[in-house]
C-alpha cells in the first residue's frame, strides 16, 4: 500500500485537542466544563456563560449526512481519487466538514446515517471520515 | 424607521483602472491609479483625500498611498475583515467616519494582480493564516479537499438548491442574464462574449453538481476606488451625488465568510437577513422602492440567496424570479448590470459598487428604468445609493 498523501491537519492551540484525539482513533468535541454547553469549531470561551473551563469529550462518531459535493476542478491537493466532501450533524448536535467514505456516489442520501472512521494524512496525523453506518 | 445619527453621506467618485488578467504593474499602482481616477471623476484633489479604507485582505499599504498620492495629513484609516464581505462595508465605515465628523474626505479602494500574481481560485493545502478573512476553511476544510472558494460555496449552497429544487440549469439563466449584461459593458474583460444556457450546461463542472466554470466569478486584475464624503460637500461637486440612504453589516453569531456551516439552517443566509433588516429600518423603503441591484457573486447560488434574503421574491422562489426575466432591462429588478464579478471582473465586490453609483447617476451601459434608488451588497453589509 502507498503511503498517505492526504494534507495534515492544520493545529492551533484551540484545535490541537482534535486531531490528537483524531490521531489516537477518538472524535473529540470540546464542551464546557461549568454548563455543559458543545460548539464547534471549537473555542476557547464558553459563548453562553463564558467560562473559559474546557472539557474534552469523546464523541459518539454517528451522524446524518446533510449535503455532499464533489470537488472536479482544479483537483484537490494531496488526494489519489476525487474526495467526496460533506458536512454531517452529528448525534450531539454539532456539524463537521469531512469525507464520506466507502461509498459510491449514487448510494449517498440526505440524512444517511453514518459513522466516524480514521484516515491517515502525509505526515503521520489523522483525521475523522465518514462511512455508511453499518 | 431608526435613522442613522449625523451628517449625510454620498459616494461623490468613482475610479477604475482596467480589468485584465495581467496588469503588468504593481498593485499599489492599480491602487494609486484607482484613487486619482475617482479622485479625477469627483473633482476633489488628492490631496483633500483624508481616510482611507480598504480591505484587510488588501496587500498595498495606507502609507505607499499616501506617498503616491500627496495625501497631506491623513486623519482615518482602517481595513475591514471578511473576504469579499467587506466590500460594502468599506462605504458604510466611510459613511460612518463622514457623518461623525471624523473624516471629510474618505476614499475606499481595492486593488490586485488576483490572477498574474497569485491566483484565488486555485487549491492551497498549506497553513498560511490571514487574520480577518472572516472564514475557517484553512482550518476544518482543507484536510479534506475541499481548498477552494468554489468548493467551500459549494458546500454551503448545496442545502438551499436541494430545498427548494434549484438545478444547475436554473443558476445558468443567472449566468446567461450577466453575461449579456457584461457582453454590452466594454469595460468588461466579457465585453462582447454573450453566452447561451448551452454553453452554461456545456462547461466543465467545478464543483459537481453544483458549479460548473460559468456559475464561478473571474480571477482579475484591476483596482476600483471610492470616494466618500457629506451629501452637502457632494452637492457641489462634478458629479451627481449618489447619496448613502442607508448603510449596514450584520455578521451574525456563527456565521463564517464563505465557508458558512455553523449556523443552524442553510436554506438561509442570516448575514444578508440581518443587513437586509437594518437596511428597510434605517431608510424606511423596502424592496419594492429599489430598482436595481448589485448583488455579490462571487458564486451564482449566493445571487439567489440575496435576492430572497432582501425579499425581492419569496423563499425558494429566486430561479422563477430569474426565469421570468426580473432580472433583466424589461424585468422589475435589473441585477448586477455591469456583468457582475462574474462577467466584468472580480474587484471583490469593489466594482460592483461602482455600477451602483452609475445606475443611480444615468450613466449604466445598461441603465435600468426611473432609478431612484439601488441596493449594493455583499451580504454581510450592504447599502442603499438613492437620486438626490
Amino acid at each position: 500500500m502507498s503511503s498517505p498523501t492526504r494534507p495534515d491537519p492544520i493545529e492551533t492551540p484551540d484545535t490541537a485537542f482534535f486531531w490528537a484525539g483524531a490521531a489516537r482513533g477518538e472524535l473529540l468535541g470540546l464542551a464546557c466544563a461549568a454548563c455543559g454547553d458543545l460548539q464547534h469549531p471549537p473555542r476557547p470561551m464558553c459563548p453562553r456563560c463564558f467560562s473559559t473551563q474546557r472539557e474534552e469529550v469523546k464523541l459518539s462518531g454517528r451522524g446524518r449526512v446533510l449535503t455532499w459535493i464533489f470537488p472536479r476542478h482544479p483537483a484537490p491537493i494531496g488526494f489519489a481519487e476525487a474526495p467526496i466532501v460533506a458536512l454531517i450533524d452529528l448525534e450531539e448536535g454539532i456539524r463537521l466538514v469531512t469525507n464520506l467514505v466507502d461509498v459510491t456516489p449514487d448510494a449517498i442520501t440526505a440524512g444517511m446515517p453514518v459513522e466516524v472512521q480514521f484516515a491517515p494524512t502525509a505526515g503521520g496525523r489523522a483525521v475523522p471520515v465518514f462511512r455508511p453506518a453499518r | 424607521m431608526k435613522k442613522r445619527a449625523g451628517r449625510e453621506t454620498a459616494i461623490a467618485g468613482i475610479g477604475q483602472t482596467e480589468f485584465s488578467k495581467r496588469s503588468g504593474r504593481s498593485e499599489l499602482q492599480l491602487a494609486a491609479e484607482a484613487v486619482k481616477a475617482a479622485c479625477d471623476d469627483a473633482g476633489v484633489a488628492p490631496a483633500e483625500i483624508d481616510g482611507l479604507i480598504t480591505f484587510a485582505l488588501d496587500p498595498s499599504d495606507e502609507i505607499g498611498l499616501i506617498r503616491c498620492l500627496g495625501i497631506e495629513d491623513l486623519a482615518f484609516a482602517t481595513r475591514i475583515p471578511g473576504g469579499g464581505a467587506a466590500s460594502v462595508a468599506t462605504i458604510h465605515q466611510a459613511s460612518a467616519a463622514v457623518a461623525s465628523g471624523a473624516a471629510e474626505v474618505v476614499v475606499c479602494w481595492r486593488a490586485m494582480n488576483e490572477r498574474s500574481q497569485y491566483r484565488f481560485g486555485q487549491p492551497q493545502a498549506g497553513g498560511n493564516f490571514a487574520p480577518g478573512s472572516g472564514t475557517s476553511s484553512l482550518l476544518w476544510c482543507m484536510p479534506f479537499g475541499a481548498q477552494t472558494p468554489g468548493s467551500w460555496a459549494a458546500l454551503r449552497s448545496r442545502p438551499y438548491l436541494d430545498a427548494f429544487g434549484v438545478t444547475n440549469r436554473d443558476l445558468g439563466r443567472l449566468s446567461v442574464v450577466q453575461r449579456d449584461y457584461a457582453a454590452k459593458n466594454p469595460a468588461a474583460w466579457f465585453f462582447e462574449k454573450p453566452i447561451t444556457l448551452e454553453d452554461h450546461q456545456a462547461s466543465r463542472w467545478v464543483v459537481e453538481p453544483v458549479l460548473r466554470l460559468l456559475d464561478c466569478c473571474q480571477e482579475s486584475d484591476g483596482g476600483v476606488a471610492l470616494v466618500v464624503t457629506t451629501l452637502e460637500r457632494a452637492r457641489r461637486l462634478r458629479q451627481p451625488p449618489a447619496q448613502i440612504v442607508a448603510s449596514a453589516q450584520s455578521i451574525p453569531f456563527n456565521v463564517e465568510v464563505i465557508s458558512n456551516y455553523y449556523h443552524g439552517d442553510l436554506t438561509v443566509m442570516p448575514e444578508a437577513v440581518g443587513t437586509a433588516k437594518r437596511l428597510w429600518q434605517q431608510s424606511g423603503l423596502g424592496p419594492q422602492q429599489v430598482q436595481a441591484a448589485m448583488l455579490y457573486d462571487a458564486f451564482t447560488p449566493q445571487v439567489l440567496m440575496q435576492l430572497e434574503a432582501f425579499g425581492f421574491c419569496g423563499r425558494g422562489e429566486a430561479k422563477d424570479f430569474i426565469a421570468a426575466g426580473e432580472i433583466e432591462l424589461s424585468g422589475r429588478l435589473p441585477v448586477n448590470t455591469h456583468g457582475g464579478l462574474l462577467g466584468e471582473a472580480y474587484i471583490h465586490g469593489m466594482n460592483s459598487i461602482a455600477e451602483g453609483v452609475r445606475q443611480v447617476r444615468g450613466t449604466s451601459v445598461n441603465q435600468a428604468r426611473e432609478v431612484e434608488h439601488v441596493l449594493v451588497s455583499c451580504a454581510m453589509a450592504g447599502a442603499i445609493l438613492g437620486r438626490v
